[in-house]
This record gives C-alpha cells, structure tokens and sequence, in this order.
C-alpha cells in the first residue's frame, strides 16, 4: 500500500458492528411485520384479475399480430419503458468504462502466474475444440431468438445477452488475447450507440410518418409469420443490437482488467 | 399456503438487506444488493400468476385460453435489466477499489471527510 | 405539439447516442453539440409550458398513440401541467447552465461526459412529465444510475469511490422499495396510469395495503430527496461529483423526490387518506422539520465547501417536505416557489464555488482565506447575493415561497412549524455568508477553525480535499472565464427574481390547485373531459411575511458576523455547563456519517421502520 492513495484501515465510526447489526435486525423485524401487514391485502394467489392483463391478452394478437404479449407490452404498449430501461444499460456501460479506463500508470502485459516461475497453461485441446465450435451456433441462436421475438419467447433483451455469452466461449477457451489483439471494441461501441440511436430513431420515424411516437405503424402479417408486427421486431433487433454491444463491452473491460491491465513497472506498487 | 411466495419474498429482501449492512467485501455486498432486488421479480411474478394458466404466448394455443399476466412480466423484465446494470457499475467500482486502495472491505474505504 | 412531447426526452437520447458513436475529434464541438441540444430542450419545454399555461387543463400525450379504452390505460401517459412542467424546464436550465460551466472548467471531459449528462437531462424530464407510475420508476433508476456514473468520474480518488458507492447502494435499496410500492399498487388496482389507479383507491378506505404502498414509495422517494435519516449518501457524493454534475445534482435532482412523492399522492393517494390528513401531515413535519434542522446545524461545521453546499440542500429539502407535508394548495405552491428558487440559488452557489476552485485549485474554506479575491469582484457580488436570497430577505429569493409556507402552515393549525424551518434558513444562509467572508473578504482568522468550539479538520485531510479538487479542473489559471461569471449570475439572478413577483405567487397558488385535484386530472387523463378549475386562494403579501423575511436576513448576517468574529467572544456566550454536551452530540452527529455504507443502509432500515409505523399510526 503506497502512502500517497489513502491507506486502508478501518476507520473509527460512531457505531460499531455489533451495534449496527443490532439496530438493522430491529428494524428489520419491524420491516417485515409492515411488509407482511401490507401484503395481507394482495388477492389471494393464483386467483389475479388486473384488468390491463386480461385486456391485453385478449386484444394484442388481434391488434398488433403479435403472438407473444409480453414482447409487444415491452416494445409496442410501454415502448417508453423499454425506451428507458435501454439507456439506463447504456449509461451503466458508459459508466463501467469510464470507471475502468486504461489509466496513465497502467500497461497492456500477458497474464501472469502469482507463483514466481510459473507459466499460465492455455486451455486444453478439447476446451478449445469445444468452445470455439459453440460461439457459431450461439451467435446463431442469438439471432433467431432476436428475430422471433414477437412470436414465440424471447425478444431482444433475451437474444443479446446470449449473443454476448459466445465472448465468455472465447475467453474460456483461452483464446481472448488472440481475439483481443484484432481489436473489435470500436466496433462493438459502435454496434451498442447504434442500437441505442436505432430505438429513438425508429421511434422518431412514426412522427415522421403522422402518427404518434414509437407508433407501430408498419404493416403487419399474419400472427405467427417471422415478418408480422410492425415496428416491434425492429425495435426488439435494435435493442438487440444494443444489448450485445453492452454486454460484449462490460465483460470485456473485466476481462481487461483481469487479464490484460498491469501496473507499469516502475510505477508506485499497491 | 397462498401467502407463500409473498413472505418468501419479504425473507429474501431482508436476508439480501441484511447482507449488505453487515458485508466486510465489496463484491459480497453487491451479490447482497442483487438479492434485495430479485425478492421485486418474486413479488411481481407471485402477484400475476393465475392458477393452471398458460404463458401468454398464443402462437400455438387459442387465443381465449387462460394465460398469466403479461404486464408483471414485462416489468420483471424490465427490472433484470435494471438490475443488471446496477450490478455491474457497482462490480466496476469494487474493481476500482481493489487496485487502487488495495483494500475491498467497504468500512475501510476513505471518504471525503470534513 | 402535443405528438412531439416525448421528444423532450428521445432528442437528448439520440444525441447522447451519436456521442457514443463518434470518435473523438475535437473538445470543442462536443461542447457546442451539447450546449446546443440542451438550449434545444429550453426552448421546448419553455414552448410546452407557455402553451400548458394557456389552456386550463394539462396536456396529454400517448406514447404510442395508445388511446385509453372506457377508463382503462392501454398505453404510457405524458402529463403536462404547469407544475411539473415548470420543474422539468428548470432541470432543462440547469443542464445547460451545467454544460456552458463545464466547458471551460474541465480538462478534457471526453465523450462519455457529455453523453452521461444528456442522458441524465432527458431522465430528469421524463420523470417530471410521465403520468405513469412504472414509468416514473424507470426514468428514477435511469436518473439514479447516470449520477452514480458521473459521481463515479474520477474513481481513482478515494474519495468520489466512496461516495459513488454509497450513492449507488443506498439508492438502489430506495428503488427496491419503490418497486414493492408499484407492485402493491398493481395487485390491487391492475393498472399503472396514475389516473387509472387513483380513480380505483378513491372509494377504498386506506388498509394495509394502501398504506404500505404509500409508505414503501415515500421512502424510496425520499431516499433520493435525501430526507433524514435517508440522507448519509447525499453529503459524501455531493462533496465529490464533478463540480458541474453538483450543478444539476443539488439544483433539482434532489426536489425531484420531493416532487414524486407530492404527485404520487395528489393523484393516487388522495381519495383513500382523506379522512387521516391530520395524524399524516404530523408524520411528515417530523421528517421535514428534523431533516430542516439537521442539514442547517451540521453545515455550520463544514469548511469543505462542496460539502457545505449539501448540507445546505438536505436542509432546504427539508422545507419542501414541510411545503408537500402539509397537504394543501399552499403548501404545494409553497414547495413550488422553494424549489424554484433555491434550486437556481444553490445551483448559482455551486457554479460560483467551482469558479473559485478552478481558479486557486482548493476548495476547503479556511484554505481559501482571502484567496477569493483572486477571483474577479462579480463573482463575489454574486455568492453573497446568493447566501442572502437563500435566507429570503422581502422580495428576493426564498421570500415568496417562504411567506406562503408561513401561510400555508397557519392555516392547517401548524404554526409552530414555522420558527423550524425560520431557524434553518437562518443558519443555512449564515453558513454559506461565514464561506463567503472568509473566502471573499479575509474575515474571521486565518488557517483557524471557525469559533464553534468544536475542533476542525487534520492537514491532511485538508490536503487530500485539496489535491481532489485539483485534479478535477484545468489547473490554476490567470482568469476566470466570463462564461463562468455569467452563468452563475444568471442562475442567481433567476433565483433571487422568483421572490420580486407578486403575480408569480398567484400563478403558482393557481397551478398548485389544479395539481392537488385529482378529479380534473383522472377526467382529462382517462377520458379528454375538462372539469371546471378549481378556485384557488390569493395571499396577498402581508405584514408577517415581511417580518420573517427581515428576521431570517437579520439573523443570517448576525449569525455570520458572530461567528468570524475573534474566537473566545463566542465561546463565551455558550454557558460553561453546556459546552460538554453539546460538543459531545455535536461530535456524535458528525461521526455518525462515517463513510460506511453498512451504516447509511441501516439507517435507512431504522428510517423506513420508523416511517412505516408512524403511518401505519396515523392512518388506523
């Protein structure tokens, strides 16, 4: 620990634990005795008739030609929400690389053993074999998943988070530095803003086109046809995009982290 | 029986708490904090369940068949999300914390004191 | 105009998303992009509220252009009214008062700078303008998680670690109690349209369940207004966020909780607690008269500026909550007129203090002796003018919103209320004019802690303070930029001509009536009907406000005076049998805000506990 970052030890407070731990199982039972009053008034369970969940099971198919209710209460019905929940992941990330930066005192460097003398083992043959042949078919699997949203499960959110996990089959197979050294993470920021950019800007065409904002004004299809309603599968592709951008930056500035960032030598040590 | 899954939710929200009040490691107090929020999932998904009902997905059952909520679960989903990011900007900072102080006990860190 | 409306918040957005896209190419034309969108978003809601004020009922739009069938919300609702729309353009003025002090204060902020405020702007607006309660929800943790990310900003100092941290923690168990309330409210009702769910309660009697959910959202809510004991977090992270995100930060982002709890219950919770209201305003001029009083008394100790600063906010917070507390017409103009102007005020104050650090690289108050008049002889004009509006002198600042509380009070039968909140803007304004003279005008003694008796901070802390602030701005330079001068004048000037108009007064009554009528906002939400307006009361100003307006002035300058006299004579005032314990409560307090976040969330446990039984109490 250098002298210059503040040095840790445990600060004097005007509680101590054992008091602290005291007043929060106190409070906590008394939390618990409100929480269990208030929800004593919950109709019975199983038994539920709110009313905007019965009126949407009955008119989103035949309004918005969406077979699955739940993509289109995200992406037709409270688009807005879904608006929001999208920019609060984009300004986590934003959040997470400013937090993790490469700072001045840091260098690029292979990762090292904590044993002196000790190289890291890469992965295994099979791993490798394994690993590298699953990231093809989870891309995949992303896509269609993204696709048929408004059909049968899924949706954007669901999609891009699997096509970030074909990043974790590259670092498990060992194959991160390789990966990292082509340098995609231009790409990947751009590919989060544009699906970010991509959800207002669709939002925005339905002004454009007369009606109302994040209207769905496409034409729809059938119910259960891939191309069948409206502005919500773009939407759902455009936060597909969003999410996978996201979530391929926020495992990678880890992995950077882990991996990847050194201290420079010759810098302070701690 | 039908209160259930409302009191385990309450338990959950409280343990999670609990977690987080008397955590000695940053990441441990994170966790705690992810707990606290999913005890929301349960209570959302326990208050939209309907007995015997179907997801409301109808591509492949007729339309007036009994289905769950939608809403709750669009909300749900809404909030994983929500939790996600919160998790990993506070995962970000235990990071931080970590290489810079050396130290992940949050009673340890250093604030700005007057 | 009504189909634009959700612009207010999708522009911001998109500009914020095209700056995550672009490559760095110069500091200059992100700072025009973002000055230029954020004087874009003034100009709309400026042009939404002049065209609200012209109608007699609020703008709705649908998002989605989703129509609501027989009573029944299918869709999100934006709801204009003069009130919230009001609120959302002075977040919008703050915005770009923060982008136009930003540019010449920082290095080089970066991309991800500008595109974390846009985005924080467009949340702020959102959350003012939504007319649904899940959607409020969303727009809170989208606000809640860009200020964790800028307070985050230089997370290489301890400091602003920490203070992220517990911002971050202790919010999110807000938000979490925030959820239990919509989903209480969702099981019973079925909807999430404000309206929708109001007209449900109406005639339902208040049980455990109406209550616990107007609990569970108060507290969330009032976690992030940073009500006592919820408020440990906001001093550490206002102390340590950028100087220009403490612009918007202590200006508006902390009344937005106050704002979320008054419409939650004027369009919900009114029908249901009616028969209560008098145990309910009790519950909440506790916590606002004990949030009042903490906030002043702790912030006569602080000589970090930023730091006093929020102290000063949580006060003042306080007094809004009087304002809503009451539950009537006056009290919410009452709080309208407060948050206006010491909004503008305390955001003035923050701009001036960053001119200051920008300029001598310190930002503690006994390090900055007399270093103030480096600083060009306005900025000084202005801070004190600032100090003084805060207290409220006849006509200026705080004034009106404070006269009209007076009243407000007095007619609900709480008189007493007022000596509380008068005794906090009294040492509020006192402490922020101590700052200013010593800062300023090299009163009081040098590299000496204040009279208090009380102890001051070690050398090395002050360092640490020190260093921090450095390496926030562009070094220590020759000028002060005009652009800074200018923006914090504005701002101040802004907050002090909210006391100077009698007519704004009556508007203000006028817009807090329709605000507090449930009826007219489910009729116009729900189904495009316009219900008569309601008659609204007209305070004339009168000899009591003025009286008080003098005392608070009076006693400010006094307080001030006193206090950077030389040491001993105050001292001797205090009887020698008290100086123990009040030096012993006094040390207590301090300490109880440790840093630890362990601590804040147990103490916000013990508040929410607290809270909950009072108002399970009062509404039996």
């Amino acid at each position: 620990m250098s002298a210059g970052e503040g040095p840790a030890r445990r600060r004097d407070s005007e509680i101590s634990f054992a008091t602290r731990r005291r007043l929060f199982l106190v409070s906590g039972a008394v939390l618990a005795a409100l929480m269990t009053w208030a929800l004593a008034g919950m109709p019975a369970f199983g038994d539920y008739h709110g009313i905007y969940g019965l009126l949407l099971n009955r008119v989103a198919v035949p309004q918005e030609h969406a077979t699955n209710v739940i993509t289109a209460v995200n992406f037709d019905y409270r688009g807005f929400d879904t608006l929001g929940e999208e920019f609060i992941l984009f300004a986590a990330v934003l959040g997470l690389a400013l937090i993790l930066r490469e700072r001045r005192d840091e260098e690029e460097g292979p990762p090292d053993d904590d044993a002196v003398g000790r190289q890291v083992s890469g992965a295994s043959v099979a791993v490798r074999l394994i690993t590298v042949t699953l990231v093809g078919p989870t891309v995949l699997l992303a896509g269609y998943i993204i696709a048929h949203g408004a059909i049968t499960p899924g949706g954007g959110f669901q999609g891009g988070v699997i096509a970030a996990t074909a990043l974790l089959f590259v670092y498990l197979g060992g194959e991160y530095l390789a990966l990292r050294r082509i340098r995609p993470l231009p790409l990947v920021e751009i590919t989060k803003a544009t699906g970010a950019a991509g959800f207002v800007l669709i939002g925005i065409a339905g002004l454009i086109w007369g009606v109302a904002f994040l209207d769905n004004w496409l034409p729809k299809g059938t119910p259960g046809d891939v191309f069948s309603a409206g502005t919500m599968q773009l939407l759902s592709v455009a936060v597909g995009f969003e999410i996978t951008g996201g979530f391929v930056l926020i495992l990678s500035e880890f992995l950077d982290q882990t991996i990847v960032l050194r201290r420079r030598r010759g810098a302070r040590s701690g | 029986m039908s209160f259930l899954p409302f009191a385990i939710a309450i338990w959950i929200f409280l343990v999670g708490l609990y977690g987080v009040v008397s955590s000695h490691h940053l990441v441990h107090l994170v966790i705690c904090l992810s707990v606290v929020q999913s005890s929301t999932y349960l209570l959302l998904l326990g208050i939209g369940y309907r007995t015997n009902g179907a997801a409301s997905i109808f591509v492949d059952i007729p339309l007036n068949t009994k289905a769950v909520d939608p809403v709750v679960k669009a909300l749900t989903l809404t909030d994983v999300v929500v939790g996600a990011a919160v998790t990993a900007l506070l995962l970000a900072l235990a990071v931080q914390a970590q290489k810079r102080f050396g130290t992940v006990d949050p009673d340890e860190l250093d604030p700005l004191r007057d | 105009m009504d189909k634009l409306a959700p612009l207010v918040v999708a522009g911001p957005f998109l500009i914020a998303a095209l700056f995550a896209i672009s490559l760095p190419l110069s500091r200059r034309r992100d700072d025009i992009v973002s000055i230029v969108t954020a004087s874009a978003g003034v100009v709309f809601v400026g042009a939404m509220l002049i065209d609200v004020l012209s109608r007699d009922v609020p703008v709705v739009t649908w998002v989605g252009g989703w129509q609501p069938r027989a009573g029944v919300a299918l869709g999100i609702s934006m709801a204009f009214d003069p009130l919230s729309t009001s609120l959302a353009l002075l977040a919008a003025v703050l915005v770009c008062a923060a982008f136009l002090f930003a540019w010449r204060y920082f290095e080089t902020p970066g991309p991800i700078f500008h595109a974390l405020m846009l985005v924080f702007g467009g949340a702020m607006a959102g959350f003012c303008l939504s007319g649904d309660l899940f959607n409020l929800f969303v727009f809170f943790e989208l606000m809640s998680v860009t200020a964790y990310a800028l307070t985050a900003y230089r997370s290489e100092e301890s400091g602003p670690l920490q203070g992220a941290l517990t911002f971050a923690v202790s919010n999110t168990v807000g938000a979490v109690f925030i959820l239990f309330g919509i989903a209480l409210l969702y099981a019973r009702t079925g909807a999430l349209n404000l309206a929708q769910i109001g007209v449900a309660l109406a005639h339902g009697h208040a049980d455990g369940l109406v209550v616990g959910s107007f609990a569970f959202l108060c507290i969330g809510f009032m976690v992030k207004a940073a009500v006592v004991p919820f408020h440990f977090w906001l001093a550490d992270a206002y102390a340590v966020a950028p100087t220009p995100a403490c612009v918007i930060f202590s200006g508006v982002m902390s009344d937005l909780g106050i704002y979320a709890i008054a419409r939650v219950y004027w369009t919900m919770f009114d029908g249901p607690f009616q028969a209560h209201l008098e145990t309910l305003r009790l519950v909440f001029l506790l916590f606002g008269g004990v949030t009042a009083l903490w906030g002043a008394v702790l912030c006569l100790a602080q000589h970090h500026l930023k730091r006093l600063l929020a102290f000063v906010t949580i006060s003042q917070i306080g007094m809004a909550l009087i304002g809503v507390g009451l539950f009537s017409t006056e009290g919410i103009a009452a709080a309208a007129l407060l948050i206006a102007a010491d909004g503008l005020l305390r955001a003035g104050l923050f701009v001036a203090i960053g001119a200051v650090i920008h300029r001598t690289g310190s930002v503690n108050e006994l390090r900055l002796y007399y270093l103030g008049r480096q600083v060009p002889r306005p900025l000084a004009a202005i801070f004190f003018a600032g100090a003084l509006g805060l207290a409220g002198p006849p006509f200026l600042g705080a004034f009106s919103g404070k006269r009209v509380l007076e009243h407000a009070a007095i007619d609900v039968g709480h008189g007493w209320i007022i000596v509380v909140f008068v005794v906090a803007a009294i040492l509020t304004a006192a402490a922020v004019l101590r700052a200013g003279g010593r800062v300023f005008l090299g009163w009081g003694e040098p590299a000496e802690d204040d009279p208090i008796p009380f102890g001051h901070p070690t050398g090395s802390e002050v360092e640490r303070d020190d260093e921090e602030a450095e390496a926030e701005t562009t070094g220590a330079p020759d000028t002060t930029p005009p652009v800074m001068i200018a923006t914090a004048g504005a701002l101040v000037a802004g907050g002090l001509a909210i006391g100077l108009f009698p007519a704004l007064v009556d508007k203000t009554l006028d817009a807090a009536a329709r605000f507090t009528d449930r009826a007219a906002y489910a009729a116009v939400v729900l189904h495009g009907a316009k219900l008569p307006l309601p008659d609204a009361p007209n305070l004339g100003v009168d000899a009591l406000g003025i009286l008080f307006g003098l005392l608070s002035v009076g006693g400010a300058v006094g307080i001030a005076l006193a206090v950077l006299s030389p040491r001993h004579r105050v001292r001797e005032l205090v009887p020698l049998p008290l100086r123990g314990p009040i030096r012993g409560t006094y040390w207590a307090v301090r300490r109880l805000h440790s840093g630890q976040a362990g601590d804040y969330v147990t103490w916000l446990s013990v508040g929410a506990a607290t809270f909950g039984v009072l108002l399970a109490a009062a509404t039996r």
